[in-house]
């Protein structure tokens, strides 16, 4: 057979022309030259030990931290605040001075609650403080396995993943669902802990615009046209959306039903966080779906927090087994991390119980967020509400806070904080935001709502914030730092204010000032009625 | 292949086997430190030259009020014998046997087939309700493993507890009617002895000073806080918390978390960015790795605990610059863990010191496992190592172990500290930490640097390093094949098969003993192990009680089959007070 070949070629060589041959040796001389060249060319390339050397030698690290060092104490409790001595319940004790504290999300009052440290000294009487491991590895008490049940049947769910840390339950969750190539559709103001979520995922996030359920269809209608021009890929792309119950950072209520209605015709799975309506908001407290009536079922998960109206720590999801069940595979924060310590269970599932069997209470702290919102409405002449009137924490945001600067607003707002601090004793706070938010919200007063609060206590919070916007000259402040490019809106908010006065003066026969300072004198309702522009916020919220 | 071949390792590969024997080489002082950083030539000689033995003078400053010894001199004595033990202290890896991966992974083979036939004849998967048309919500396969493979095995993990993880546990018992699908309550409690928690220097107690003390802090704080420490949720008893950490790793300033998982994980985006490398250990913990995802820093792993692959990264990153754009790196970082949770190893820092110092890289250290557990004062491998704590830049802990506690700190400058108070996620928008828990740690961490006027801290520590190294030579002579350092607490013993797993942890806890089995996957799929967590309330009769029931089963299944050498001479529990001033 070889033998045959090689006859076959020596036969062609000899009968082929002279000039193929010489040809077929230029070639091939031609094409050893051209690998060896490139060889060259690689080898040219590659840095030899000694330029390697000179690069390592010469690489200069930044410093680990290139920003100057300032006072390292002012960093905590807003750089207004000194640390807490003793319990942060209704009032709060800061270097020796009791104030009333409405800057904690306690919004139930369970803080103060004898039962909550009862439950949780009987935890520590049998279980000790920590878990000593995760879930997995003999981390996994009893009491978790009760609380699990517990705010499963709450919510009538199948299954809850109990998480150790608030933060952790919707970041962890998010990513263990969503992966890459996966599409999320998310609303612009979701809080911190789920953006970190939707960055775990890697996923691609379509924001759109806050509460817009509108913009939320324009956005599913445009990715079912890019769908249709890929049908097979479509297929195996995952959609979500995640909303929240109350938005942490505006104190806004989420339009449920309409989300869930989308959803539910794009096929879209659907997340909400109820962090802060969990608790609150509903005939039982059982949260915004209550609330608004939508069936559970219609939603993916659930997660929930229980460091606000539970006064506990940890945080959950719940949803079907066929969810939930997945987290304790995949879960990051669950797998991976300790167990929530078994007091901390313990108080958690006393706090549920509460929560349960006192609906009263739910329909308390309902009532005083309805009164405080409208309080604040009718007495602030410098601040408007931005939240629900339902929402546990109301967000106060200054006049103007469209045309100042960031800085400038920060600056009053804090002012204002530090002489209700001195004058009335009463806590504000200012939510703080890290730059990386994906939309870092205007500076505001936060006023978390606290079921003790009595209605004066209300009142008085609202006439300390008129108070002092009015001693500090907050007005003029305002006006002359509106940048000059804003002369129109500037022109607007001084003739609003002083036809404001002229009303004030008509109505009671007194200065402005003293109607300012004699709170009687608004009636909640009776000044919305009334026609005139009578407050700059209300121009505010025109514009 | 060697996984674990190191850089300064004698190798008996004709066995397959590869140890290594860690030499300490000690820490600069930082005037060489700049000299040397001149120098960056490729070295392979810093991990070969001899170890400074008078070292150990140095930068013991910050320890020194911890051990309070008759004379100075058994100070010395003290510290002179510990050095040499930890030069003696190996750390083994024996490579699984071609016949052992074979029969791993014929057993997982078989495993695969029969749930394939399962579900072809008895097709029996959870459905979604009424999300018909829906794309779903996970991968086929993902569940796959989950109804076959982990199902048969369920119930070795996620046993609920009812007690106190202490020295002893009590497991709820549960059985399953339908093989591994749901489990139902028995009622009957089955006592253990504890060796599956973190419990490392046994704080883990619902009664004494701690728990006492936490009470104390519930009836005064309450249990909540309801606010981030950066809205009004900071108090008195995390500020201190924050100081005694620093005082206790020995660095300017330390921050703490409530979450330890959430440490690293929250923490790690506001030291890193984009412009930084991030050289990692392989086996480093999610939460980590989480971390450095979110940072959005360029991730490179070297293997574990191997500074040649370590080095050979970093002149890789030094020389290439970012990628696409070559541009030189801002800063460079590697990190690592003091203690590894699935291997035991413990992290050869004066080596990597080195490196940190010669090529000008950050270290973050996470001891989340050896923080209380390693080193004579309890102050983890820094202190085991007798480095200096500031040559460590970012300081990373948790509570949960050795303080028998929930959440973590980081520790380092304070230039850093400050940056992490203004953007650390965890501080912004987390709840600070409970009361309670915050106590807790005061009161467990006093009594380890013994500043509650007992020497009760440093007796755990001694308790601690003692077990450890009895329970793990004797597994050793045993014939088991035990991963990790000789003076860790942690104990892995490779099993490498699913079924050899479930059997151990099935069959030690009829023998009364809880022990953690690991598998894929948390391991490679042909690393199955069980671990042993050993705490410093665990008597010798308890350990003798567990290596008995290891033993007997060992017998059972062909598990005890290490190739290395065994000792032959009794390994003797040394319960003498004053042992290392002998």
């Amino acid at each position: 057979m070889l033998n045959a070949v090689l006859a076959f070629i020596y036969q062609n060589l000899i009968e082929a022309p002279s000039y193929h041959l010489y040809l077929e040796a230029f070639l091939a001389l031609w094409l050893f030259w051209l690998i060896r060249q490139r060889k060259k060319a690689e080898k040219k390339k590659r840095l030899t030990q000694e330029e390697e050397q000179l690069i390592i030698n010469a690489w200069q690290p930044k410093p680990l931290v290139d920003e100057e060092v300032t006072n390292m104490e002012s960093y905590d409790n807003g750089g207004i605040w000194g640390p807490i001595t003793g319990r942060p319940g209704k009032t709060v004790e800061i270097d020796g001075e009791k104030y009333l504290n409405v800057a904690t999300h306690n919004y139930l009052g369970l803080l103060d609650s004898q039962e909550l440290d009862d439950a949780a000294e009987q935890c520590i009487r049998r279980y000790g403080v920590g878990s000593c491991g995760p879930r997995g590895f003999y981390g996994t008490v009893d009491v978790h396995i009760e609380l699990e049940e517990k705010i499963a049947r709450f919510l009538n769910l199948e299954e809850t993943a109990l998480y150790s840390y608030g933060f952790a339950a919707v970041a962890s969750a998010i990513p263990s669902y969503a992966k890459a190539g996966d599409i999320i559709f998310a609303d612009e103001q979701v809080s911190y802990p789920i953006q970190r979520g939707l960055a775990a995922s890697r996923s691609s996030i379509i924001y759109f615009k806050h509460n817009s359920w509108e913009n939320l269809q324009e956005e599913l209608e445009k990715q079912r046209e890019t769908d249709k021009k890929n049908a097979k890929k479509a297929k195996t792309i995952r959609r979500f959306c995640v909303v929240e119950g109350i938005y942490t950072k505006s104190g806004t209520m989420c339009p449920l039903k309409e989300v869930t209605d989308l959803c539910k015709q794009y096929k879209v799975r659907l997340f909400v966080d109820e962090s802060i309506s969990f608790g609150v908001l509903g005939r039982t407290g059982r949260g915004l779906t209550e609330h608004l009536d939508v069936d559970r079922k219609d939603i993916d998960f659930i997660s929930g927090s229980l460091e606000h109206s539970c006064a506990s720590f940890g945080g959950f999801i719940v949803g079907p087994s066929y969810v939930v069940d997945h987290q304790r595979i995949s879960g990051l924060g669950y797998c991976f991390s300790a167990s929530l310590p078994p007091l901390l269970a313990g108080s958690g599932i006393k706090a549920l119980e509460i929560i349960e069997q006192s609906p009263e209470i739910i329909q308390d702290v309902q009532d005083k967020c309805v009164y405080m919102h409208q309080t604040f409405m009718n007495k602030l002449t410098f601040f408007r509400v931005t939240s629900h009137e339902l929402s546990p924490l109301k967000f106060l945001s200054l006049v103007g806070s469209k045309v100042l600067a960031y800085d400038v607003i920060k600056d009053l707002i804090e002012q204002v904080i530090i002489h209700v601090k001195e004058h009335h004793k009463i806590a504000l706070v200012q939510p703080y935001y890290l730059e990386s938010e994906h939309e870092l919200p205007l500076p505001s007063i936060r006023v978390s709502i606290n079921r003790l609060l009595t209605y004066k206590e209300i009142d008085s919070i609202a006439a300390a914030i008129e108070d002092v916007s009015n001693s500090i000259n907050l007005y003029d402040s305002v006006i002359s730092n509106i940048p000059t490019q804003f002369e129109e809106t500037k022109a607007d908010m001084i003739k609003s204010y002083e036809a404001y006065l002229k009303w004030k003066q008509q109505n009671n026969g007194i200065t402005g000032k003293e109607a300012l300072e004699q709170d009687e004198v608004f009636e909640p309702l009776e000044i919305a009625e009334d026609s005139a522009p009578k407050k700059i916020a209300d121009l505010h919220s025109r514009n | 292949m060697k996984p674990f071949d190191n850089g300064c390792i004698a190798t008996n590969s004709s066995r397959g086997v590869a140890t290594s024997s860690a030499k300490p080489t000690t820490s600069v002082p930082s005037s060489i430190a700049t000299k040397m950083k001149i120098d960056r030539s490729p070295v392979k000689q810093i991990a070969k030259k001899p170890a400074l033995t008078n070292g150990h003078v140095v930068n013991h400053n910050h320890n020194n009020h911890v051990i309070k010894p008759k004379t100075k001199v058994d100070l010395q004595r003290v510290e002179v014998k510990r050095r040499e033990q930890r030069k003696r202290a190996g750390e083994s890896f024996e490579e699984c046997t071609l016949w052992d991966a074979f029969c791993t992974y014929l057993c997982y083979a078989v495993l695969v087939l029969v749930g394939y036939v399962n579900d072809l004849v008895r097709p029996r998967t959870a459905t979604e309700q009424n999300r018909d048309g829906y794309v779903p919500l996970y991968a086929s396969f993902e569940s796959f493993y989950t109804r076959h493979v982990y199902r048969r095995v369920r119930d070795c993990w996620n046993m609920p507890v009812g007690s106190v993880p202490g020295k002893y546990i009590t497991l709820l018992e549960r059985e399953s009617k339908d093989y591994g699908w749901t489990f139902n309550m028995t009622g009957k409690k089955v006592h253990c002895i504890n060796l599956g928690s973190y419990n490392y220097l046994g704080f883990a107690e619902n009664h004494g000073t701690c728990a006492e003390a936490a009470i104390k802090a519930v009836r005064e704080q309450g249990v909540g806080t309801c606010s981030p420490r950066k809205e009004l949720g900071n108090a008195h008893h995390l500020d201190e918390l924050d100081q005694l950490v620093a005082r206790f790793v020995g660095s300017e300033a330390a921050i703490t978390c409530a979450m330890g998982f959430a440490t690293n994980s929250m923490n790690i985006p506001a030291i890193l960015n984009k412009g930084c490398l991030v050289l990692s250990d392989e086996k480093n913990h999610a939460s980590i790795i989480l971390g450095l995802r979110l940072s959005r820093a360029t991730i490179r792993v070297f293997k574990h605990n191997n500074m040649r692959s370590l080095e050979k990264r970093l002149r890789e990153g030094i020389v290439n610059g970012q990628p696409r754009t070559h541009l030189p790196w801002e800063k460079i970082f590697i990190v690592i863990e003091g203690v590894y949770s699935m291997e035991g190893s413990v992290v050869r820092l004066p080596e990597i010191l080195a490196l940190k110092r010669k090529y000008g890289a950050y270290v973050y250290l996470d001891e989340a496992h050896s923080i209380g557990a390693m080193g004579p004062n309890g102050r983890g491998v820094i202190d085991y190592w007798g480095c200096n704590p500031k040559d460590v830049d970012v300081l990373m802990g948790t509570f949960t172990k050795s303080f028998g506690s929930a959440g973590g700190y980081i520790a380092g400058s304070k230039e850093l500290i400050t940056l992490l108070r203004r953007g650390s996620h965890a501080h912004a928008y987390g709840t600070a930490m409970s009361p309670p828990v915050a106590q807790q740690i005061l009161t467990s961490m006093k009594m380890i640097m013994g500043e509650d006027g007992t020497d009760e801290g440093v007796k755990k520590i001694r308790q601690l390093a003692r077990n450890s190294r009895y329970f793990r030579q004797k597994l050793k002579q045993a014939g088991f094949i035990v991963y990790g350092n000789d003076d860790s607490p942690v104990i892995p013993v490779a099993l490498y098969m699913p079924t050899k797993i479930a059997y151990v942890v099935r069959e030690m806890i009829k023998r009364g003993v809880a022990t953690v089995g690991v598998g894929f996957p948390a391991t490679p799929l042909v690393e199955g192990r069980t671990r042993f967590c050993i705490s410093a309330s665990h008597t010798k009769e308890m350990l003798d009680h567990a290596l008995g029931a290891m033993c007997e089963i060992g017998q059972q299944i062909t598990i005890r089959c290490s190739r290395l050498p065994i000792r032959k001479e009794e390994i003797l529990y040394d319960d003498s007070e004053n042992e290392d001033v002998e």
